[in-house]
C-alpha cells in the first residue's frame, strides 16, 4: 500500500529534522556506551522513537529533544547491562565508571601545560570520566549545546549542569596531566 | 563582591560564554584580581583551545544512516507544494486530535537568570510552539477585533509594554485580534493576522537591548519565521505562508511603524 499524503508529508518532515542530527546522536552515543555496536544499535531505536513521537514534538530543539531520547534508550542499556555482567565492555570495565583514581580535584598541580595529544588519546581520557560528568562535558564540549539545552536533554537545572562540567573538567585535566608524566 | 566559592562555577560560564553581559563583567571582575582563580580559569580556556583543534565526533556509518532512512516511510514527489518545508493546516490539526500536548521537555521549566538570554534557536523552537498551540480550536485570540484601537488598549495592564498594533488589512494582512502568550517563561504579546486562511502570529517582547537588529528569516519544523528587533522589541512573525509574502509582511509592518513615530 502506497503511504497516504500526510504519512510521507510527516516523514518528510521528521526526515529534515532529524536526519542532519545523526552524527551528533552517534557521537553522543559512542561516548555514553562506549562501545560501537551498541552504539549503532541505540542510534537507530533512539530514531525509530523519535519518529513514533513526532507527532507531540512540539519543540524545544530538535537536537536537545534526540539526545533526550537516546538517553533514555542508553539508560535501559545500561540497566540490562547491570542484570547482565556477563556481558563484558570491550574496553572500558564497568569499576572504571565507580571508582576513577584521579577523583580527587585538587591534586591539579596550578600552572602545569596539557601537552597536545591525538583525537584518539583524548576520546579514551574522555570516556574514562565517570557518568554523569562524561555525559555533560560530551554535550557541551563535542555537541556544543548550551548550558539550558543540556538541562533540557538530561533533564536537571541549569545549576547541576554548571557543577557537573567543573567537576568533569577538573576531572579530565588531572587524567590528562596524569598520563604525560614520563614513564 | 563575588567569592571564590561563586567564581569557581561561575568561570566556566564565562569560558562558554553562557553568562549575560552584567554577570560577565563580575565574574571578569574577580578572576581579574584573583591569582587563583584566573589561573583556574586559564586552564579551562587551555584546554578548551586543545579540544577544539581535535576532531573528537563520531560520524555515523553509513550503514546505520541506511537502515534508519529504510524505516521511514518513502518520501512522495512533490510539485504540488512549491515552498519546502510548508505543512498543510490538515495535516497540523491532524496531529493534534493525537496528542496536543506540550511535550514533556518543553514543561521543564527553566530559569537560570545568570544565562545569556539570547539563545536564538531554542526561542525560535518556543515560538514555534506557541505559534501551533495558538491553531488550536479557541486558542487564537484573547481579544477578536479588526479595530487596532480596541487590541491595542486590551495588552495594556497586562504586560510591561504593550505591543504595537497595527492594521494592515489593506495591504493585504487582515488584523484578526490578540493573544497573552508565554514563551521562554515570560508573558509576551502576540497579534494575529490573516492572510487568506493563513495565520501569522507576531509575537512582541520586551528586550534590555535598544539596538536595532535587521530581519532574519529562518524555517523551523516547517514553518517561516521573519524575526528583527527595533526600539527596544524584538519582533517574530510565524506562519505557515511562503517566505515571500512573509517577508512582505514584516516589511510593511516595519514601514508602518517608521511612518508611524
Ligand atoms: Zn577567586
Amino acid at each position: 500500500m502506497p503511504p497516504s499524503p500526510d504519512d510521507s508529508e510527516r516523514a518528510r518532515r521528521f526526515r529534515e529534522a532529524a536526519l542532519p542530527c545523526l552524527d551528533d546522536v552517534y557521537t553522543l552515543a559512542r561516548y555514553l556506551l562506549r562501545n560501537p555496536a551498541d552504539a549503532e544499535d541505540a542510534v537507530q531505536e533512539c530514531y525509530l522513537r523519535a519518529l513514533k513521537h513526532f507527532d507531540t514534538y512540539r519543540g524545544p530543539a530538535m537536537k536537545p529533544w534526540l539526545f533526550a531520547i537516546l538517553r533514555n534508550v542508553c539508560h535501559a542499556e545500561f540497566a540490562r547491562r547491570a542484570v547482565a555482567p556477563v556481558k563484558a565492555l570491550d574496553d572500558a570495565p564497568e569499576a572504571v565508571e565507580q571508582a576513577p583514581i584521579w577523583q580527587e580535584i585538587a591534586e591539579t598541580p596550578e600552572g602545569a601545560v596539557l601537552r597536545e595529544r591525538n583525537a584518539s588519546a583524548i576520546q579514551r581520557m574522555i570516556e574514562t570520566l565517570a557518568e554523569p560528568f562524561r555525559e555533560t562535558f560530551v554535550l557541551r564540549e563535542i555537541n556544543n549545546l548550551s548550558y539550558r539545552e543540556i538541562a533540557e536533554a538530561a533533564g536537571v537545572p541549569v545549576g547541576t549542569v554548571m557543577s557537573r562540567l567543573a567537576r568533569a573538567r577538573a576531572m579530565l585535566r588531572a587524567a590528562w596531566l596524569a598520563q604525560e608524566e614520563p614513564q | 563582591m563575588m567569592t571564590c566559592d561563586e567564581a569557581e562555577i561561575l568561570i566556566h560560564a564565562l569560558a562558554d560564554g553562557e553568562l549575560d553581559a552584567g554577570h560577565a563583567r563580575e565574574v571578569e571582575a574577580h578572576v581579574a584580581n584573583c591569582p587563583r582563580c584566573a589561573s583556574e580559569f586559564a586552564a579551562i580556556n587551555e584546554m578548551k583551545r586543545a579540544l577544539a583543534g581535535t576532531d573528537l565526533i563520531y560520524k555515523a556509518p553509513a550503514a546505520l544512516r541506511q537502515r534508519i532512512e529504510a524505516e521511514l516511510p518513502p518520501a512522495q514527489p512533490s510539485n504540488v507544494t512549491p515552498l519546502a518545508g510548508a505543512p498543510s493546516r490538515r495535516s497540523l490539526l491532524k496531529g493534534f486530535a493525537i496528542g496536543s500536548a506540550v511535550s514533556a521537555l518543553a514543561a521543564t521549566g527553566l530559569v537560570a537568570i545568570v544565562l545569556r538570554n539570547d539563545d536564538q534557536q531554542r526561542i525560535e523552537a518556543e515560538i514555534v510552539s506557541a505559534h501551533l498551540r495558538s491553531l488550536q480550536a479557541g486558542h487564537l485570540t484573547d481579544v477578536v477585533s479588526t479595530d487596532q484601537h480596541t487590541v491595542k488598549p486590551w495588552f495594556n495592564g497586562k504586560l510591561d509594554v504593550a505591543p504595537p498594533v497595527i492594521d494592515l488589512t489593506a495591504q493585504g494582512f487582515t488584523l484578526v485580534g490578540g493573544r497573552l502568550d508565554y514563551v521562554d517563561a515570560r508573558a509576551i504579546g502576540a497579534v494575529v493576522y490573516r492572510r487568506r486562511q493563513h495565520v501569522i502570529n507576531l509575537f512582541v517582547a520586551q528586550t534590555s537591548s535598544t539596538e536595532r537588529r535587521a530581519a532574519k528569516l529562518d524555517t523551523l519544523q516547517g514553518f517561516n519565521i521573519r524575526s528583527w528587533r527595533d526600539r527596544g522589541l524584538s519582533y517574530w512573525a510565524v506562519s505557515d505562508i511562503n517566505v515571500e509574502e512573509l517577508n512582505e509582511f514584516g516589511e510593511r509592518f516595519e514601514r508602518a511603524m517608521g511612518g508611524s513615530s
